[in-house]
């Protein structure tokens, strides 16, 4: 696969690791009410979409950016790569 | 001044020059190398020191520029500044002394291996080393690639003349793989 | 010997002369041949066995898609069996070999098969070798793999290089038939970067098989002249010998350039094949047509050929099967084939056509709706039987008959990405259909456009369509422009042993059958019957097959489905997917800064990861690893020892908010530690185990240096970087890997520290007050050398670590050495290493084995409640804090003179011995010198409260059961007095 990198373009899948789903960039609040729950969700749960799907990769063999790439699971069509570091401001994560 | 005497990534005293057909690799020990990351919100400070540092103006991504100190980009806000060696054992602290505040520093120097490709043909090797489209990279340009599964910096001089920078402690394997590549393609 | 069967013309250099071996009689060819077209030309047409009945076979086609000529190459360690004599070229020497067959080819043993084919239908195996299970390992599948072999194995290994290789383009362009050449021509002439591939040594097509002209040129000479003007292009590629094997994501496309398997000896470090992985913007497939035969009774002599084939090997390589050959045909192009064999000289029997209204010719004879009914010649073609238009039948006398049922595009790689390709009815085929990878379009006869000049304009165009180019196209040449007629005709009824699959033998029969007992999908027939299954992936046989199908359930061909193929398009060596990829080069060696000294020293070395370390050094007269290392402890302990521990991975951490930042990844606290001090942290993954752990050095207020573990240095920099990037994206944090610029060693033992004061810059006081216990600064060394010393221990001695500049650790380790003599010092490797640690009981990989919490390591109070942290929410969750939970502690056998080993379970003195009352288990032990006694670490339920009971030790796999007391970890110096002195 090639993966369209924001600040970079077009660049081998080989270069990169996967992680998983994005939603990892969304930790609970760890002083919540139900921080375990949300927690126990957060390390566990996960979507499995035949389809679009939101997902973290690395590039380890590159700028070692993390990114948001938007990858069509059954198809390997990528409508969207992000630095994840922007999604994540985006989500209201800062410090 | 210290007393020890040091080697290069390859273990010799005496860097190793290997030429198949019209191609030369040159293991290449004198350079002194530091890493500079601009600290949050400090971006544009930073650039202005690291450009008064190497002379010209900070490189884009992909590229690198400067001369006797040069600087090529590693990063999102981030380069790594080259320098020889001889006059700049002490690079990460000259940077450091450049940039204050502004970015962090943190020298490289012994962090990398150089070797040096040269000649007519040097195309016909890269192509067999690492994904890169080396055809259409123009002198200045500055890329990561995997090669032999380490991860290096390829720096265009010319399209005869490139530098391939890789992790020290796997020189031996790189230089094998340069040297396998070039009795291959030449 | 004579080559009997090799005509006029051609392109083969009839000024040279190779000769080359099959089945150990020698032959001679000319440059430009191919094994088969060399063996039909010396007047050889047996040249296989078939996998399952032992048939006598011969060459069916003149290409890749070859189901029959397989054989063996060269001898020895090159040995490589299961290649297709029709793509082989040869060279001077080339020693081939048939193969399947025992004692000889013409004399088979195993031929009684094929009496016994009743027996031996669809289903066979599956029917008779159902049980009992356990025969199938011992006496089917060793019977069955010996009578079934395709080729043999030298079982030595390949002493042939491979590489692998990345190249890009605007466009690639698979095929160099007409559609192909002319594509690479408007596109190269354009300007694009384009790279055109051909399977073939001479590109060309079928341009090279035909005897008409293109323009004023025979096809061959214009093919010749277009690749000249190509090659001369810089911005044009040209690879023949290239097969595209695969088209995948992405416009990645695979491919195998065999550039040493036509010459005799390779130079020394060239490929004999590279794998290259081309990057596109477009493709462009022109891999033309396939002709298809028609299934008749024993239509699978040798001497029974496409009939396309026999035009090739007549047109372009000058030779023919036989001087006497019939055709057997649906359409117009098998005639071509005989005016041209004709016009070489070879004598037409007569041309059979299945239609009524086939054409007729003055120079010989053709039977209008007439059908072949049966062949005869056990070893070769002698005669066929016709059934003529009015019923009645007719001998002819013929040694090789040429058989054409139309044509199949060659659909493969629009297949790659689960596309289907749709039927056309004007060519009673499967054309590509809508769903083709991105990025690829299809010309010429691949495409359906089976025309010369179709195929030509087709190249052009397509070319320019998928570019974009605005530009006039090039002039496509006048070329021929039939139009196609054809009857569709897939097999004479009633035949029985027809052969569709002449690879995997499956008949006409076979098909019936499996529809019979009632596989109706297409994928159930082809894994039942093994239709289509074999290395060429069924090319000649699936659409008969299908056809056959169809007609049975009373379907369309369409209706009844087709298969699709996928990746590679032909058979590819393991060897060329390894590439350098194999022994020392399967991954890259990292060595250490002290390597090339320790190498001096006669040391052992170990593979941790991809580093060489040094395992213990050995001296004279030491015969056991274990003299040596206990010797290594004893003296580090009794004195001072050295150790390289560069490997362990070092993460630069800067930024207003390092200390914040190591907050979170650390479950202990690091924002008050003092500039000038280190501390132990261990790092959670966010579910509660333990990552990873290591030191935090802190050098100023906003730079830290952070140690991870040597396995999980590049895992560790991973999660910092997503911990820094996805979870807190506004804190000020830098991060860098320093592990390779720094040569850190441990210096351990009671002199550690008179030893270092010896290299130490003297203005730099390393005296326990001014640099106590986690201590670290910035200091000089050797008259002003840069260097970083930690005050840290894994042995549980007064202990430093001292960095300085990769480049000159070796002289660093020299000078430690020569200065430390006074003190008796020693080098130690790896295990010695170990052992002191599990003699102090720190934990390491064995303990943090990705199951354990911190609680289990005896660090539960670590986890600060104060501050968030990765991992500790999940770490408090019920299931990893249960009263019984595993705690680490320390294990002494109760007799000393007993062995304690790693991975045995401990048991309750007494009471069964079973995983239901299991109690703990061992994850590192050792000998420990200093107690003189084998000693262990391991996870214990409640561990924490059982020191001083007697337990068992077992292995039952080893028989092993020992009686061992529950100690504390802390063998030696548990009150941590040596590491503070």
């Amino acid at each position: 696969m090639i993966i369209p990198h924001p600040l970079l373009g077009p660049r081998d899948s080989s270069e990169f690791v996967y992680l998983g789903d994005a939603s990892l960039i969304d930790r609970p609040d760890w002083q919540a009410e139900n921080a375990a729950e949300a927690f126990y969700d957060y390390a566990y749960l996960r979507g499995n979409p035949a389809g679009e799907h939101h997902e973290l990769w690395y590039h380890e063999g590159g700028d070692r950016s993390w990114l948001v790439v938007t990858r069509n699971t059954v198809t390997h069509e990528i409508s969207k790569v992000e630095l994840a570091r922007d999604v994540a401001r985006a989500q209201g994560r800062s410090k | 001044m210290h007393d020890l005497a040091a080697i290069t990534a390859l273990g010799g005293s005496e860097p190793r020059v290997d030429t198949v057909a019209d191609v030369t690799c040159t293991e290449v020990p004198d350079v002194a190398l530091a890493s500079v990351t601009a600290r949050s919100s400090q971006e544009t400070k930073a650039q202005k020191a690291l450009t008064k540092l190497i002379g010209v103006t900070t490189p884009d991504i992909g590229r690198f520029a400067g001369d006797p100190v040069s600087a090529f980009w590693t990063g999102p806000d981030q380069w790594m500044v080259e320098a020889p060696f001889e006059t700049h054992e002490d690079l990460a602290q000259q940077v450091k002394d450049a940039v204050g505040g502004t970015a962090s520093v943190t020298e490289q120097t012994d962090a990398w291996t150089r070797f040096d490709l040269n000649g007519a043909r040097v195309l016909a090797v890269l192509e067999l080393l690492c994904p890169l489209n080396a055809r259409k990279m123009a002198e200045g340009d500055a890329a990561r690639a995997a090669i032999h599964h380490l991860g290096c910096f390829v720096l265009c001089h010319s399209p005869d003349a490139f530098s391939v920078y890789g992790p020290r402690s796997s020189a031996g394997s790189l230089h094998h793989t340069i040297t396998t590549a070039m009795k291959a393609a030449l | 010997m004579t080559q009997a069967n090799r005509l006029s013309g051609g392109l083969v250099d009839r000024n040279s002369t190779l000769s080359f071996r099959f089945d150990n009689r020698n032959y001679t060819a000319h440059p430009g041949d191919t094994l088969a077209s060399a063996l039909l030309a010396n007047d050889v047409r047996l040249i296989g066995r078939s996998f399952k009945y032992h048939r006598p076979r011969g060459v069916l086609t003149a290409g890749s898609e070859e189901p029959n000529g397989i054989v063996e190459l060269r001898t020895g360690n090159r040995q490589e069996p299961n290649t297709r004599a029709t793509t082989a070229e040869v060279y001077e020497g080339l020693d081939a070999r048939s193969q399947n067959r025992w004692p000889s080819l013409k004399f088979d043993a195993l031929a009684i098969n094929d009496r016994f084919s009743n027996f031996l239908t669809a289903g066979f195996y599956y029917k008779t070798f159902m049980w009992p299970a356990a025969f199938w390992e011992k006496l089917y599948e060793p019977i069955i793999r010996k009578a079934a072999g395709l080729g043999s194995l030298s079982m030595e290994d390949d002493p042939d290089e491979y590489d692998k290789g990345f190249r890009h383009c605007d466009l690639l362009i698979i095929g160099a038939g007409p559609a192909g050449l002319m594509a690479a021509l408007t596109a190269g002439r354009a300007g694009s970067e384009v790279i055109l591939a051909d399977e073939d040594f001479a590109l060309g097509g079928r341009l090279n098989s035909e005897s008409f002209s293109l323009g004023d040129d025979s096809a061959s000479d214009w093919a010749a002249a277009t690749v000249a003007e190509l090659s001369a292009l810089p911005n044009v590629r040209l690879m023949p010998r290239t097969t595209v094997i695969g088209a995948f994501d992405h416009g990645i496309y695979g491919a195998v350039e065999r550039t040493g398997d036509h010459v005799a000896a390779l130079p020394a470090g060239k490929p004999r094949q590279i794998l290259w992985r081309i990057y596109t913007k477009r493709a462009l497939l022109c891999a033309g047509a396939t002709e298809r035969p028609i299934a008749f009774e024993n239509n699978d002599r040798p001497g029974i050929m496409l009939a396309s084939a026999m035009r090739t090997y007549a047109n372009r390589f000058a030779t023919t099967a036989a001087q006497r050959v019939a055709i057997f045909t649906n359409n117009d192009d098998g005639h071509r084939t005989a005016i041209d064999l004709r016009a070489k000289g070879v004598k037409i029997a007569a041309v059979i056509d299945v239609r009524d209204d086939a054409p007729i010719n003055y120079d010989f004879e053709v039977l209008k709706g007439a059908q072949v009914v049966d062949t005869k010649g056990r070893l070769g073609l002698t005669f066929v039987e016709v059934a003529l238009a009015d019923g009645s039948r007719r001998v002819l006398e013929c040694g090789a008959l040429g058989v054409s049922g139309g044509w199949n595009p060659n659909v493969h790689l629009t297949c790659h990405h689960r596309g289907r390709p749709v039927w056309n009815d004007d060519l009673a085929a499967f054309v590509p259909g809508g769903d083709l990878p991105p990025g690829m379009t299809v010309a010429g006869a691949a495409n359906g456009t089976l025309s010369t000049h179709g195929a030509l304009l087709s190249g052009a165009e397509g070319a320019a369509k998928a570019l974009g180019l605005k530009c006039a196209l090039p002039d496509v040449p006048e070329a021929e422009d039939a139009a196609i007629n054809q009857t569709p005709f897939w097999y004479v009824k009633g035949c029985a042993r027809a052969w569709l699959d002449q690879q995997n033998d499956v008949t006409v029969k076979d098909v019936k059958l499996s529809h019979q007992e009632g596989f109706r999908s297409v994928e159930h027939l082809k894994r039942y019957t093994t239709l289509g299954m074999a290395t060429d992936q069924g090319k000649t046989s699936n659409m008969g097959g299908l056809a056959i199908m169809a007609e049975m359930a009373g379907k369309s061909i369409p209706e009844t489905g087709t298969t699709i193929f996928r990746p590679p398009y032909t058979p590819v060596p393991i060897a060329t997917f390894g590439g350098r990829m194999k022994g020392q080069d399967f991954h890259p060696t990292r060595l250490t800064p002290s390597h090339y000294w320790a190498k001096e020293r006669g040391a052992v070395f170990i593979e941790v990861g991809n580093w060489l370390r040094a395992q213990w050094f050995p001296l004279p007269g030491e015969t056991h690893w274990r003299e040596s290392v206990d010797r290594e402890v004893r003296q580090t302990r009794a004195s001072v020892g050295v150790c390289d521990c560069t490997t362990l991975g070092k993460i630069d951490v800067q930024g207003t908010d390092a200390a914040a930042f190591l907050n979170k990844v650390y479950c202990n606290g690091f924002a008050k530690l003092a500039v000038g001090k280190t501390r132990y942290g261990l790092m959670l993954r966010e579910d509660g185990i333990a990552m990873d752990d290591g030191t935090a050095a802190r050098l100023a207020e906003d730079h830290f240096v952070v140690t991870t573990t040597t396995a999980n240095a590049v895992n560790v920099y991973r999660h910092m970087e997503f911990v820094r990037q996805c979870l807190f994206p506004d804190m000020d944090v830098q991060l860098i890997s320093t592990t390779e610029a720094w040569a850190q060693y441990a210096v351990a033992g009671p002199n550690s520290r008179k030893l270092l004061q010896k290299i130490v810059d003297p203005e730099f006081d390393i005296s326990n007050d001014a640099f106590p216990f986690m201590g670290c600064g910035n200091i000089t060394v050797c008259g002003g050398l840069r260097a970083r010393l930690f005050r840290i221990s894994f042995s549980g001695e007064l202990a430093f670590e001292i960095a300085v500049p990769s480049r000159y650790g070796d002289a660093l380790m020299r000078r430690l050495m020569r200065d430390g003599e006074e003190f008796d010092v020693v080098p130690y490797g790896t295990e010695a290493l170990g052992v002191m640690r599990i003699e102090k009981g720190h934990a390491a990989g064995n303990e943090l084995n990705g199951t354990t919490t911190a609680l289990n390591l005896g660090m539960g109070r670590m986890v600060s409640k104060k501050k968030d942290s990765i991992g500790s929410t999940l770490s408090e969750r019920e299931g990893l804090n249960e009263p019984d939970a595993l705690m680490m502690v320390g294990i002494k056998p109760v007799n000393a003179d007993d062995k304690v080993t790693a991975g045995a379970h401990l048991m309750d003195a007494s009471g069964p011995v079973d995983a239901q009352h299991d109690q703990g288990y061992v994850t590192s032990a050792a000998f420990s010198p200093s107690l003189d006694c084998h000693i262990g670490l391991a996870f214990l339920k409640n561990g924490g409260a059982r020191q001083g009971e007697r337990m068992r030790l077992v292995s039952p796999l080893t028989e092993e059961n020992v009686e061992v007391e529950i100690v504390s970890a802390h063998f030696v110096d548990p009150e941590g007095e040596r590491l503070r002195a």
